[in-house]
């Protein structure tokens, strides 16, 4: 008597008898499946017992086949219940940032790895024909800044108006960005500094500085402005 | 269930988790009959059954994004439906007879006997899987029908693998004892 077939006698099922019906469903791992079929080859009275499974194990499933489908009222009521269900702040991501990561998921890793492969090449390739391209300068071209043909006078607006009035400036609170720096566009003028009290030193140039009090009276007239002093 | 497809449901369900209806609707068609058929074989009503899927799909939907795949999705689905399937019993009560008063009457019943009368050993067979007890049933249901690995059903269950391994020897000394009462000898136990 073997040692499966002892148990077979007893309340507890023997170690592979216990997997008999996970052989017959085809659900066991390569190296159970081997020692089962090994000791169904030995032992009669287990492979007995396997029969009767495998009658067990086909019976079961033709019951379940024969317990027929859900209705379409299942799948109406679950989608009636999930358009009742609040908006998910997920689904903001169904756009082009969302999608990516979606896109990268979907990859299998040796796909993931053959793009990272392609990518790698062709920065190599970029990097050759950049230096293969500097290899070739004769030195008749010199390197050149950006700043190479700068012009002699400066164009920065802050450079312009050095020379003009300053004036002292307090912007009204809700003034915007885009107000202040329109204000500066109208009026040529630029930021010298900023004080804590909310004060902005602005220096004036064009044509708009030459009447300094004018100039003074019209700021003060801006929606935006709360306060305009001519500054020492 | 291919690997293929064990990995195409967790790409779905990740889809679920960002809100995407049209992966709850290729999800649903791919699994719900099972989820239907499992639950039944509990409940024991086609009314129960399919308002348990609705349940079970509507939790994935709001569990989506709580999936961290480590185990099938088939699994978790048949985990959901099996809880959902045993609250469903707990709240018939009176209204109905219980899972446990149920068994005992059909335990007694004649059922067997017809089968023989019959001389049809696989009809027998299939009348005394619907004898089993709820929790051999379902074990049973597991195994055979739904192709779930010892660990698979000791997660879905929620009992050791051993246990797992023992329960459906049980089972299936109990379908044999149904078996022979009904007069069918199977050279088992």
């Amino acid at each position: 008597m073997t040692a499966a077939n002892k148990t077979i006698a007893e309340d507890s099922p023997g170690e592979l008898e216990a997997l008999l019906p996970w052989h017959a469903a085809g659900t066991l791992n390569a190296r159970d499946t081997r020692r089962v079929e090994e000791a169904l080859a030995r032992d009669p009275a287990l492979a007995r017992q396997y029969a009767a499974i495998q009658e067990e194990f086909a019976e079961t499933i033709s019951l379940n086949e024969n317990l027929g489908a859900p209705s379409a009222r299942a799948m109406q009521k679950l989608f009636a219940a999930i358009d009742a269900e609040p908006a998910r702040r997920g689904s903001a991501l169904h756009g082009l940032s969302g999608r990516i990561p979606q896109f990268f998921a979907a990859l299998s890793p040796r796909t993931l790895a053959a793009a990272g492969a392609v990518g790698a090449l062709v920065l190599l390739l970029q990097a050759g024909v950049i230096g293969a391209m500097l290899a070739r300068d004769d030195g008749s071209h010199s390197f050149r800044t950006a700043s190479y043909n700068a012009p002699a006078a400066p164009v920065t607006r802050g450079l312009e108006a050095a020379s003009g009035p300053q004036a002292l400036v307090r912007f009204a609170p809700d003034a915007r960005v885009s107000d202040i720096n329109q204000f500066l566009d109208a009026y040529r003028a630029s930021i010298v500094s900023a004080s804590k009290g909310g004060m902005f030193k602005l220096q004036f140039g064009g044509e708009s500085a030459k009447d300094f009090a004018g100039l003074l009276s019209r700021i003060q007239s801006e929606k935006i402005v709360n306060l305009a002093v001519a500054a020492q | 269930m291919s690997a293929a497809q064990a990995a195409s449901d967790e790409v779905l369900i990740a889809r679920i988790a960002q809100g995407d209806r049209l992966a709850m609707q290729v999800l649903y068609g791919r699994h719900h009959v099972r989820v239907f058929r499992f639950g039944l074989r509990l409940v024991r009503n086609e009314q129960t059954a399919e308002d348990l899927i609705s349940e079970v799909f509507l939790d994935v939907w709001r569990q989506a994004g709580k999936f961290e795949g480590r185990s099938a999705v088939s699994t978790w689905l048949l985990a959901i439906t099996r809880f959902k399937a045993l609250s469903a019993l707990r709240r018939r009560k009176d209204a109905e007879l219980d899972d446990e008063t149920a068994n005992a009457i059909e335990d007694e019943s004649d059922d067997p006997e017809v089968a023989v009368q019959k001389k049809d050993k696989s009809d027998a067979l299939r009348r005394c899987l619907t004898q089993l007890s709820a929790e051999h049933r379902e074990i049973v249901d597991l195994v055979y029908y739904h192709e779930k690995s010892v660990e698979e059903v000791a997660e879905i269950v929620g009992i050791p693998e051993n246990t797992v391994k023992t329960r459906l020897f049980y089972a299936r000394k109990k379908l044999a004892d149904l078996l022979k009462a009904a007069g069918i000898e199977r050279g088992w136990p």
